[in-house]
């Protein structure tokens, strides 16, 4: 399979870099709401966050919200561990980004956008005030963008403050409107009531960054790339013990031996796809493909080398995820604590029979009974570590 | 308007619900029993009859909904269309049991020696799901500080689970907000601003939390050592005056049904732990309306005949020390409209140690004043510094309904089989009005009774059935009425030094307003910085805790609506049952006014002994 760009550390150009943003937003102006929507629904374009949600039908059911005002909110709370590649949009293709917020407020109806940005991100926040006030200039945001009537969009920089669950679209909301940030109950979804109760659609950076693409290119351009079940292309945060760890761009479909190789770590014994809440995949099926359909992933893949200790790495995931639940409810809060006990005590005295029945049934519960994603997927990588790499361990005392 | 209804099935039984309906509402009505933690019968949109967000942070009511992955929180799930719900199945089990273990495995403290063993949700869940401590162990040294011994709301932050019923009580119902979420991850847990201890913030010790807190975190202050041993020392004259309320709750700490009164059984129970007088709480309430009523005579008489504007209308009342308090808090602005009367147990403590003690020749430094009460704010009210205008501390020691309930426990006396025995004398034959002070509206109503009788000089029952004024009887959260005064009587000699005549009320519509829960207070004092119509009203009564003292947060837990409508049903029906209903009617009060407070009420002395003053707080 063809690398069809790479940037970071061997320099060269992504998708983005070829785009002309402002092309698909003049495109967009001349669109109305259903179209807009039947665009990007046939390009197949699915959230970037890492839960692929497909964006044309998020949009469509904000549409026929009838309660206004409504909002487009941009997560750029970019937070998984290993993950960076929001970072890299936000600084060199901002443009996309927000054009793409605008599209997304003429089809769904919303005047106002908001991008949240990392706390530790804001150093980027002078520069995209800068870009904002040159496109406002520009007339591509404000009021009757590109001379056009019934196409007006603002856009405003809200900062987090540092927890990784405001990741969480609800918890990110709860944190907008001035709260703890702490998941809300998964009904009803942002786009019913979301921020101050109204229709909010919440996207991730990256997938308002490739809607003006879309736009421009065609939706064919895009559900050409990538799988049946996953089209188009999207961006890796490669990181860990690979020679070349950067940004990478692969149409959906790519095996991980291809990201390897072409990361220069093919050495690897595991790779952690999808970051602290994703899958821990050891050597043996370095076949498998990264697509929502195989290995769904927020774009975040960190190497392991021959040398590293996977429970090391898996008591790291765990202490995590203790210091990053947002305490709210009982099975991540202490979960999470007696999980990251019991793997410490592990490294130390190795795991029984009955120890790893008890430790099974934790992770279980953690996953069905926790209120949000967070807790749900906290146990994922000591999981497949456990799978994968028991023989690592002291042996039990059983 | 009627929704359409939705059908759905539970562990195989179909049903039809109202759309909105949450799944766990839904099964509670087929009889299906799913634990909860954080939910709460008082705590939900259906009782706070507007939409709250289910926390659902607890994960114990937890169901299978197929077409789900994960588990859902039935307490969170609205049923919207059809629905397969199972509430039983080993992954729901599983997990609750884990929930369980996990909870135990930072739960430090000892269960035998808790107060709330026995009457703990947690401990009863454990027992129901087999949960012990093998799975995740449990903590062997405290992981939080003790609290302080002096704060009336002990919380122990090594006995919580974090459910948050406190803090959304506190919001959702007094709207005091003195408890937040702190902290996230392992280093969550519920704290005051700033982490002060509980007296140290704007805590209104109402205890509303107590009662609604699944485990021994929350607690009151324990004063039952004290008063054991004021009893057991042969030189004290151990005197208890026992509130309206603790009366008709006292037994659910005995197994009875809510709403069973036990007054003169405990009269007995009283004795028999020791005691050496036993009097009614409804004698100084009596007192507090004629104190109280004579003081809004004088307002009003201000502000209608001699127009002046520093008349500081409307009145409020000032029985409940948990609104006291929050107006301290909240609204300092407002101090000179409360009425200037000590809370009925106030006046009583202060008439035991002069009165009483002259009448009787006791030395009052001898006595200890013990008051029963349903309430954990008049720990508070009885250690203000002020309450001493005797000399004396007026109350000694305020005991909660729980906490004698667990002495009588102590003494080894099965309360409900006790023989019954009447109050001591001189404070003996107390009214019907002073009972139903116990209710939201029952001071209203009292000072009603009274005041409308004195000003027209026509029985009450000539305007309500019975002299059972019914508007301003209910738990709606807010409430108004007005009663036009058509024909005024001559004043009788005890207000004639208050003022000459009636003729300028002739004519007067009199407005009053009502609130419960201190939440609901905000709502009449917005309305009155706005000009709103309770800003016309000329008296309102104000209860912190949602019921009135009935709900008072010293009362038996558990406490929901059903079991609050049930106490109310017992103190109106005590009521209805005396003779002598109406407080101006009170012989003993009448016999106080003769021979103590001689000039009458709001006079020289009485403002001395029975009327107080207030402070702003931060």
């Amino acid at each position: 399979m063809d690398v069809k760009t790479v940037h970071g550390f061997v320099g060269s150009k992504l998708s983005f870099s070829e785009a002309n943003g402002d092309a698909g937003l003049k495109k967009a102006a001349t669109m109305d709401a259903e179209a807009l929507i039947g665009a990007v629904s046939a390009s197949g374009l699915k959230g970037r966050g890492g839960a692929g949600f497909p964006t044309g039908m998020k949009w469509k059911f904000a549409r026929a919200e009838t309660r206004t005002p409504k909002y487009i909110i941009c997560n750029a709370d970019e937070g998984e561990p290993g993950t960076f590649k929001d970072r890299l949009i936000l600084s060199d293709f901002a443009d996309l980004v927000f054009a793409g917020m605008a599209i997304a407020g003429k089809a769904v109806g919303a005047e106002k956008g908001i991008l949240y940005l990392r706390a530790e991100y804001e150093w980027l926040h002078p520069h995209l005030d800068e870009v904002l006030a040159r496109r406002r200039k520009a007339g591509l945001l404000g009021p009757d963008i590109l001379g056009g009537k019934n196409f007006s969009f603002d856009i405003e920089i809200r900062m987090g403050a540092g927890a990784y669950v405001c990741g969480e679209e609800s918890a990110l909301i709860e944190s907008l409107e001035g709260k703890r940030g702490e998941a809300r109950n998964r009904m009803p979804f942002p786009v019913q009531a979301g921020y101050l109760g109204l229709p909010t659609v919440v996207n991730n950076v990256e997938t308002f960054a490739w809607v003006p693409c879309i736009l421009e290119k065609g939706p064919e351009w895009f559900s050409k790339m990538g799988t049946q079940k996953s089209p188009g292309a999207r961006l890796f945060s490669i990181s860990g013990d690979c020679k070349k760890p950067g940004i990478y761009e692969y149409p959906f479909g790519v095996s991980l031996r291809q990201l390897l190789k072409d990361a220069g770590g093919e050495n690897a014994k595991a790779v952690q796809v999808g970051g602290a809440s994703g899958t821990c995949v050891p050597a043996s099926k370095f076949d498998r493909k990264l697509a929502f359909e195989d290995l769904a992933t927020g774009g975040s893949i960190i190497v392991f080398g021959p040398d590293r200790d996977m429970f090391a790495v898996a008591e790291n995931f765990q202490q995590f995820f203790e210091e990053e639940s947002c305490g709210q409810c009982v099975p991540c809060r202490l979960g999470n604590m007696r999980l990251h006990e019991a793997i410490v005590k592990m490294r130390e005295e190795g795991l029984d029979a009955k120890g790893e029945m008890v430790l099974r049934r934790l992770a279980a519960t953690m996953q069905s009974a926790s209120k949000c994603g967070l807790g749900q997927s906290a146990p994922n990588a000591f999981l497949s570590i456990l799978d994968n790499f028991a023989g690592e361990l002291p042996r039990g005392k059983a | 308007m009627t929704a359409e209804l939705i059908t759905i099935t539970i562990d195989g039984t179909a049903l039809k619900v109202v759309p909105g309906t949450t799944v766990l509402d839904a099964a509670r009505k087929v009889n299906i029993d799913i634990p909860t933690l954080c939910h709460h019968a008082d705590l939900c949109s259906a009782a706070l009859g507007k939409k709250v967000p289910a926390p659902s942070n607890c994960r114990m009511c937890l169901v299978e909904v197929e077409g789900q992955r994960a588990l859902q929180a039935s307490c969170a799930t609205e049923i919207n269309g059809p629905m397969n719900i199972k509430t039983s199945s080993p992954a729901i089990r599983h997990a609750r049991q884990d929930i369980l273990a996990l909870m135990m495995s930072e739960h430090y403290g000892d269960c035998a020696a808790c107060r709330r063993n026995g009457n703990c949700e947690l401990q009863q869940l454990c027992a129901e799901y087999g949960v012990d401590t093998a799975l995740f162990g449990r903590p062997e040294a405290p992981l939080y500080a003790m609290p302080d011994e002096d704060n009336i709301i002990q919380r122990d932050m090594n006995k919580c689970v974090i459910c948050r019923r406190c803090l959304r009580t506190c919001e959702l119902y007094q709207g005091v907000v003195a408890l937040s979420p702190e902290g996230r991850g392992e280093h969550t847990d519920i704290a005051t601003f700033m982490d002060r201890e509980m007296m140290e913030a704007w805590c209104i010790n109402c205890g509303q939390c107590i009662n609604r807190c699944p485990t021994g975190a929350l607690t009151e202050r324990d004063d039952t050592a004290a008063v054991w041993a004021a009893i057991e020392d042969p030189d004290k004259l151990v005197v208890i005056q026992t509130a309206p309320a603790p009366r008709a709750a006292i037994g659910e700490c005995f197994g009875c049904e809510p709403g069973t009164p036990l007054t003169f059984e405990m009269n007995t129970a009283l004795k028999k732990i020791g005691f050496d007088k036993v009097f009614d709480t409804n004698f100084s309430a009596d007192l507090t309306i004629f104190e109280e009523g004579a003081e809004l005579l004088g307002r009003l008489y201000k502000a209608v005949v001699l127009k002046d504007n520093s008349a500081a209308l409307p009145q409020f009342t000032s029985c409940s020390p948990g609104w006291i308090k929050f107006i301290e808090h909240f609204y300092p602005e407002y101090l000179p409209n409360l009425s200037s009367a000590k809370s009925p147990q106030q006046m009583m403590g202060a008439v035991v140690k002069t009165y009483f003690a002259e009448k009787n020749g006791w030395d009052p430094s001898k006595i200890v004043s013990v008051s029963l009460m349903p309430c954990t704010a008049k720990k508070f009210e009885a250690a203000r510094p002020e309450m001493d205008a005797s000399g004396h501390r007026d109350i000694d020691y305020v005991l909660t309904t729980r906490e004698l309930a667990r002495m009588i426990k102590q003494a080894g006396i099965d309360l409900p089989k006790l023989e019954k025995s009447d109050f001591d004398n001189p404070f003996g034959t107390p009214t019907g009005s002073g009972v139903i002070f116990g209710a939201t509206g029952g001071v209203m109503e009292a000072a009603l009774r009274t005041v409308l009788e004195v000003v027209t000089g026509e029985k009450i029952e000539t305007l309500f059935d019975k002299a059972d004024i019914l508007p301003v009887r209910g738990f709606e959260g807010v409430r108004m009425a007005q009663v036009t005064i058509g024909k005024v009587g001559p004043v009788p000699a005890i207000f004639s030094h208050l003022v000459p005549d009636f003729e300028w009320l002739k004519g007067v519509t009199v407005k009053v307003g009502l609130a419960h829960g201190t939440a609901n207070a905000i709502r009449v004092m917005q309305d009155i910085k706005e000009g709103g119509p309770l800003s016309q009203c000329h008296f309102i009564e104000f209860m912190a805790c949602p019921g009135g003292c009935l709900g008072g947060g010293g009362q038996p837990i558990p406490t929901n609506l059903e079991i609050r409508t049930a106490r109310a049903k017992a103190i109106y029906g005590e009521d209805a049952a005396y003779k002598v209903r109406k407080s101006h009617e009170n012989e003993d009060v009448l016999r106080i006014y003769r021979e103590f407070f001689k000039e009458g009420p709001c006079s020289h002395k009485s403002h001395e002994l029975l009327h107080t003053h207030y402070k702003e707080r931060v």
